[in-house]
């Protein structure tokens, strides 16, 4: 990162002069995007396939061979519709709505590192930043419900905001286990600090990363990002059988096709998240094998399937059980973990010297 | 000019138009949005001074908590405008002495604060501008002085909160009891139920033999 960016810079830092830090970002922000949106194109692909196939169907396979191209062919389909705006609606609100939808999702991958060093902004609160971006996800959905001047989207937006508000509790007592046990909320730092220990020094490295020690918050951040990201089972905010599709059910064209794509983006951070928080990140999981991207890509490969696995596998939660589950079970155990591992770092048992 | 520059002045900008939006604007959900675009704006002007860590609470709690539900509640009520603005000059003289006071409050900081003197050495600490600090960076400096130097402080603030919250959470907590209670269903037993709970197989002869004797007939009752 740091050479191109020195090369980069001697070539084009005389054309730009100050604004050169400003064009050096929208270059790596690019860079990280442009693959990020062809795997959430690709992501459609793989869960119509992969539900295909739990479901005893083929899937897509018109278009191109084994339906590769369909993607591209829905993309061009959406773009090439018009954007209904309903007549009682909120002109502004409702444009602004799936912008404010998917900037947060896109903004929050600023600070991912994908690789030692290969990442937009290497700075110390990146989890603290994480936390903060996933909070106002919350916002495009809640505006576009409320400007649409509709019942169901409506509806769709109260669900949103109470669902997401209880599951980002959850979530964060996951995150404070994590920081303490790596004293750092630097995403580097946490992944270098799960390739340190015993196990990680006999060439067994999978048993020291985090998911050993945190099993339990391993496992409820998981399902609090299935939650978060308004996935199944728990897409109550847009489910279909009670209020049509929720907060999209007025969008219609490129507009709906923002909604969409925030919601795979957020999939695939929250499966790069767990894999760098729980699964040592680009860390390979036995000594001989040398670390990289591609052990990222594998693991967070993994938890996309088990989130459209899930998906084709269990029944939607109806609304209280949903609300049920966040307060009553998530939060009450991941306080009394926070002070479990906080308890067990300084006793002598510490594994985290 | 730094690179730096542009951004404080753009920052400023648009929490100084934000902050005028939301007294100005008419509909109660445009100045909640508002008044996020200001929170958003100053978090962006803390995190130029190097404050991260507040800047990134800031936007935490304030923009993803606070005013999420503020939003949500401001965008249930049914407001009536023309009421709203009906009591305007019997208020302004009210208004206007608060808001003068204010003023003159804040110039009175602005001026013994900022005009000549330099910042407090406290203030300084926090913000990560002088005092060369061990850790090296603002969360883990934050951190030590929060549980060192004013730990008491800290703890009493968030047994404030907790007695609070408790409070709160009391306040709204409902048993239904009397006509009502029927309705109410416990998730706990919902969760538990057994699939022989939920249906009953009852062995029964296939038909029914006719019952003895004539029905009455329909006319006889008028008789």
């Amino acid at each position: 990162m740091d050479a191109i960016k020195q090369m980069l810079g001697n070539l084009l830092e005389p054309l730009f002069g100050p604004l050169w830090p400003a064009v050096w970002a929208l270059i790596t922000i690019v860079a990280l995007l442009a693959p990020l949106m062809l795997c959430v194109a690709y992501l459609t692909y793989f869960e119509r396939k992969v539900i295909g196939a739990i479901q005893l169907r083929v899937g897509p396979n018109r278009v191109g061979p084994l339906g590769l191209l369909q993607p591209i062919a829905d993309a061009v389909k959406l773009l090439l519709k018009e954007v209904i705006i309903p007549s009682g609606a909120n002109k502004a609100l409702f444009v602004i709505g799936p912008i404010l939808a998917i900037a947060p999702s896109l903004a929050a991958w600023a600070v991912v590192p994908l690789d030692k060093g290969v990442v937009v902004a290497d700075i110390n609160a990146g989890l603290l930043y994480l936390v903060a971006i996933v909070s106002i996800e919350v916002y495009g959905i809640i505006i576009a419900g409320w400007a649409s001047n509709s019942k169901y989207a409506f509806l769709g937006a109260m669900r949103a905001t109470a669902q997401m508000v209880s599951y980002e509790v959850s979530l964060g007592f996951a995150l404070i286990c994590v920081l303490l046990i790596s004293s750092s909320l630097n995403m580097t730092d946490i992944v270098t600090r799960q390739g340190e220990g015993t196990f990680a020094s006999m060439g067994l490295g999978f048993l020291s990363w985090n998911w050993l020690p945190l099993l339990p918050m391993f496992v409820i951040y998981f399902v609090s990002g299935l939650a978060e990201t308004n996935r199944a089972p728990f897409d109550v905010v847009e489910g279909e059988s009670e209020i049509v599709a929720g907060h999209m059910v007025e969008y219609s064209g490129m507009a709906f096709a923002l909604f969409f794509l925030a919601e795979y983006a957020n999939m695939i951070l929250v499966s790069v998240m767990t894999s760098i928080l729980f699964l040592g990140g680009w860390l390979s999981p036995v000594g001989f094998m040398p670390d990289g991207f591609h052990w990222l890509a594998l693991k967070t490969a993994f938890f996309l399937f088990v989130f459209l696995w899930v998906r084709a596998t269990f029944p939607r939660f109806r609304y209280d059980h949903v609300m049920r589950l966040g307060w009553k079970v998530f939060v009450p155990i991941t306080i009394v973990w926070v002070v479990v591992v906080a308890g067990w770092m300084m006793s002598p048992l510490s594994i985290w010297k | 000019m730094e690179f730096s520059t542009f951004i404080f002045y753009f920052f400023a900008t648009v929490l100084v138009l934000a902050g005028l939006g939301v007294i100005t604007a008419r509909n109660p959900v445009y100045a909640a949005l508002f008044l996020v675009l200001a929170f958003f704006s100053a978090g962006g002007v803390w995190l130029l001074l190097s404050a991260e860590f507040l800047a990134i609470v800031l936007i935490m709690v304030y923009v993803g908590a606070v005013m999420v539900l503020f939003l949500f509640v401001v965008m249930m009520l049914d407001i009536d405008f023309a009421h709203l603005r009906e009591g305007f000059w019997k208020y302004l003289p009210m208004g206007a002495a608060v808001g003068v006071l204010l003023a003159v409050e804040m110039g009175l900081v602005l001026a013994n604060g900022f005009g000549g003197k330099p910042m407090p050495a406290a203030a300084a600490t926090i913000t990560g501008q002088a005092t060369p600090v061990a850790c090296g960076n603002n969360i883990c400096e934050l951190g030590r002085v929060l549980y060192t130097e004013y730990a008491y402080p800290f703890e009493l603030a968030a047994l404030v909160l907790l007695v609070a919250m408790i409070a709160a959470v009391s306040l709204t907590l409902r048993r239904r009891s009397g006509p009502y209670s029927e309705k109410y269903i416990s998730p706990e037993s919902q969760v538990a139920v057994r699939h022989e709970d939920r249906m009953m197989l009852v062995k029964m002869a296939a038909e029914k033999e006719a019952p003895e004797g004539p029905a009455a007939p329909a006319g006889a009752e008028g008789q």
